[in-house]
């Protein structure tokens, strides 16, 4: 790309190496308290000491480039009100930054993507976590099962947003006619909520397979000693649930938390603008569309950059919030 | 450093091939599908009617794509020789003074005469500056018109309206007769910057924008026009007009199935229509109110021009100023008018087509035409307005809400004209 600082605060690629920095972080600090024998015994010894500096050389240079270098020109121009061309820039001090925050359009979005990303992060979390319970009771046939429920996954956000388009159309779209048999008009493109339901169910859809298989796969982590003590200790099943199982998913709980919080703040992107077809006119739009809307489509540098570094500041306080308060709560085993 | 041996080693290499290869000469634009097939035609004759220049076009998807990626290699020293703008995008890139060398200035640098005289009239002001010189080459152009339904107006019994006083009155009996009467596909372009030029009424400020971006501001609460919103929310409740969200194609497609019998769409929709109604129709000028004073004036272009950019070497300029030459010929703007449905830019090509019958066989292909020939009014030759894609986005989303019942037609404007004021203001202090 170019030296425009936008593109990283769009894709996702802002997120991945903050959320892998915490991992990082979170892996230190617990083989920290393990007891030292055992970490001396599986620690490896490099032969020379530049070896693992030379080992973590790409994936530093990866995030240099794609994530600290656009992220300071993103910071840098936000200062500033520039031609879109780059002829004339004019610095601005923090005026970017309280036009945006006084804009009423501005903050009616900032809410909306506030309702949006928890109404897709609990829904997809939930149907994913209760499809992996089902999964996990079936015997017969449960691979079946299994890969039907993860396919979804193999779509593309675009291609999400195409078929949810396609069903939520308003001249062809079969769930309009379902709908239409219950007497709601759904209008697609035309009604704020209900272009608002339309994306939460695609972009809800296309999560559930991920947070399917990592559910799944928490499940079966659980020892099969613990469920059956825990069947000899209690008859109601909501309750081992609620109490044995549930506590033993919290670890792949929390890390999908983090995932679908990130997902429904940047990878829904796809999804929104093939809904709204490059026009979004008085459609619910997110930040980050907002962000593409000023930069790409407006040629507004300034503008667009003071807001992705807004999302920056969003997603980095999120993130704290939820390893220093929710992290606490899950107990790793 | 290294970038200064690259340069040397191309410089080296090129001045080795220059004596016998042709010069290069690249083009980006934001057409697809059949356009897009055209542009490559048009460079393909280009290429095979001489032998000092090679041009080779490029999509770059959307027209807003297209602008993205030039701004973006522009500041990268990338930039393509050629660069196609959309009429929204026209300040954007005009008021980035250096970014182009004006049409007029290349093609007169290169030893041709360029004749203003020869465009027609409603071309000629739309990406010139204040002096009336050629900025911008006027490319692929097209006027809103009225397409007509012929059966349903056959079946309702009715005449095609001129004004919007006359379609009022003939309204109710298109929907006796099971249509819709009346869809558009483009409220801003249609209904809002070509009610300004069809009325002749003024849009904005400093002539419309042209003289300066300092203090520009919109006249978007204009009584006429909201009178025009208000009309067109009160056909909407009573069923004279549809209306399906900001989308082209939604809007479009109710009138191809036959189901609306009026639609508002573009000169440029007449090719693609031919394939895809389901029933005859014919074409019109875009209606004006009768009772607005001096209404009647000619429309603004839409599509969009082609500009030079700047920082490339003379050679590469000649070839552009080649280019253009070649274009507005009047075979090969005849030939582009007639397989896109772009209205011909100059004279000579409108006068080549006419004499050749074209319009007695399609006489909807006129219609675009003969609104830019319309006598132009105080008002009706163009706008120049930053950030404009943005205000146009407010227009939508604005709009949108009125017609879902959320805001009054005068507040909406209020709003469109507040917030239009800022980004304009915003856009003065980027050009300072």
């Amino acid at each position: 790309m170019t030296n425009t600082p936008l593109p990283s605060a769009m894709s996702g690629t802002l997120t991945a190496p903050a959320a892998g920095g915490f991992w990082h972080i979170l892996g230190r600090r617990k083989s920290a308290s393990k007891p030292p024998e055992d970490t001396s015994a599986k620690r490896v010894q490099f032969n020379s000491p530049l070896l693992p500096y030379l080992f973590l050389a790409p994936q530093m240079a990866i995030i240099f480039i794609f994530f600290y270098w656009p992220s300071v020109q993103a910071i840098q121009s936000s200062f500033y009100l520039e031609d879109p061309f780059g002829f004339g820039s004019t610095f601005v001090g923090m005026a970017n930054y309280t036009d945006v925050l006084k804009s009423g359009e501005y903050l009616g979005i900032a809410r909306f993507t506030a309702v949006f990303t928890a109404l897709v992060t609990f829904f997809s979390l939930a149907i994913g976590l209760l499809l992996a319970v089902k999964a996990d009771g079936v015997i017969r046939g449960n691979a079946t099962y299994k890969t039907l429920l993860i396919w979804v996954y193999a779509i593309a956000p675009p291609v999400a947003g195409l078929m949810g388009m396609m069903m939520f159309d308003q001249h062809i779209g079969p769930l309009v006619k379902f709908a239409a048999f219950f007497g709601w008009d759904i209008k697609v493109g035309l009604d704020y909520s209900d272009t608002a339901f339309a994306m939460i169910v695609v972009s809800v859809w296309k999560q559930i397979p991920y947070n399917f298989i990592f559910f799944l796969s928490g499940l079966q982590g659980i020892p099969v000693s613990v469920r059956e003590a825990a069947l000899m200790d209690c008859r109601s099943g909501f309750r081992r649930f609620w109490t044995v199982i549930l506590p033993l998913l919290a670890p792949t709980g929390f890390f999908l938390l983090i995932i679908n919080t990130t997902y429904a703040l940047f990878d829904t992107f796809g999804v929104i603008d093939v809904m709204v077809k490059d026009k979004a006119a008085n459609n619910p739009i997110t930040l980050v569309y907002k962000v593409y809307m000023d930069g790409f489509r407006g040629n507004d540098l300034g503008g667009s950059s003071a807001q992705s570094v807004i999302l920056m500041i969003i997603v980095f306080v999120l993130t704290i919030f939820q390893f220093r308060f929710i992290e606490r709560r899950v107990h790793y085993s | 450093m290294i970038r200064k041996f690259t340069m040397t080693g191309l410089a080296l290499v090129f001045s080795a091939t220059s004596s016998f290869a042709a010069t290069n000469i690249t083009w980006w634009h934001g057409m697809a599908g059949r356009n897009g097939e055209v542009i490559n035609e048009v460079a393909t004759k280009f290429n095979a009617s001489q032998t000092a220049c090679a041009l080779t076009p490029v999509s770059k998807g959307t027209y807003e794509e297209a602008l993205a990626s030039g701004i973006a290699a522009f500041r990268s020293g990338e930039q393509p020789n050629i660069l196609q703008v959309f009429d929204a995008g026209a300040a954007t890139i005009i008021n980035a003074k250096g970014a182009v060398i004006p049409a007029e200035d290349l093609i007169n640098n290169a030893g041709y005469k360029f004749d203003r005289e020869a465009f027609i009239d409603g071309v000629r002001y739309f990406y010139a500056d204040s002096e009336g010189k050629f900025v911008g080459m006027p490319f692929n152009s097209s006027a809103p018109i009225m397409y007509i339904n012929d059966e349903a107006l056959k079946k309702a019994g009715v005449e095609a309206p001129k004004t919007w006083e006359e379609f009022e009155a003939i309204a109710p009996k298109l929907k006796e007769a099971g249509f819709i009467p009346l869809v558009q596909s483009q409220l801003t372009w249609q209904f809002t910057e070509n009610f300004f030029s069809r009325n002749n009424i003024q849009f904005a400020t400093n002539n419309n924008g042209y003289d300066s971006v300092v203090d520009t501001q919109l006249k978007v609460t204009d009584p006429n026009l909201i009178m025009m919103f208000d009309k067109l929310k009160a056909w909407k409740d009573e069923g004279y007009f549809g209306f399906y969200g900001a989308g082209w194609n939604d809007n479009q497609k109710m009138f191809e199935e036959n189901k609306a019998a009026l639609w508002i769409g573009s000169s440029g929709s007449f090719g693609g229509l031919q394939k895809t109604a389901q029933m005859p129709f014919s074409a019109t000028f875009l209606p004006y109110w009768g009772s607005i004073k001096g209404a009647g004036t000619s429309s603004f272009i839409g599509g969009a021009a082609l500009f030079a950019m700047s920082g490339k070497s003379e050679e590469e300029n000649k070839c552009v100023a080649d280019f253009f030459q070649f274009l507005t010929s009047p075979e090969v703007q005849k030939f582009y008018h007639q397989a896109t449905g772009y209205v011909a830019i100059t004279k000579a090509a409108y006068e080549l087509a006419k004499a050749e019958g074209y319009y007695n066989e399609k006489p909807a292909a006129e219609v675009g035409i003969k609104q830019l020939l319309l006598p132009a009014g105080e008002w009706s030759k163009g706008y120049r307005l930053g950030f404009y894609p943005q205000i146009r986005e407010i227009m939508e989303r604005e709009y949108g809400r009125i017609f879902a019942g959320e805001v009054s037609v005068k507040d909406a404007f209020e709003t469109i004209e507040k917030e239009g004021n800022e980004l304009l203001a915003r856009f003065a202090k980027t050009a300072g």
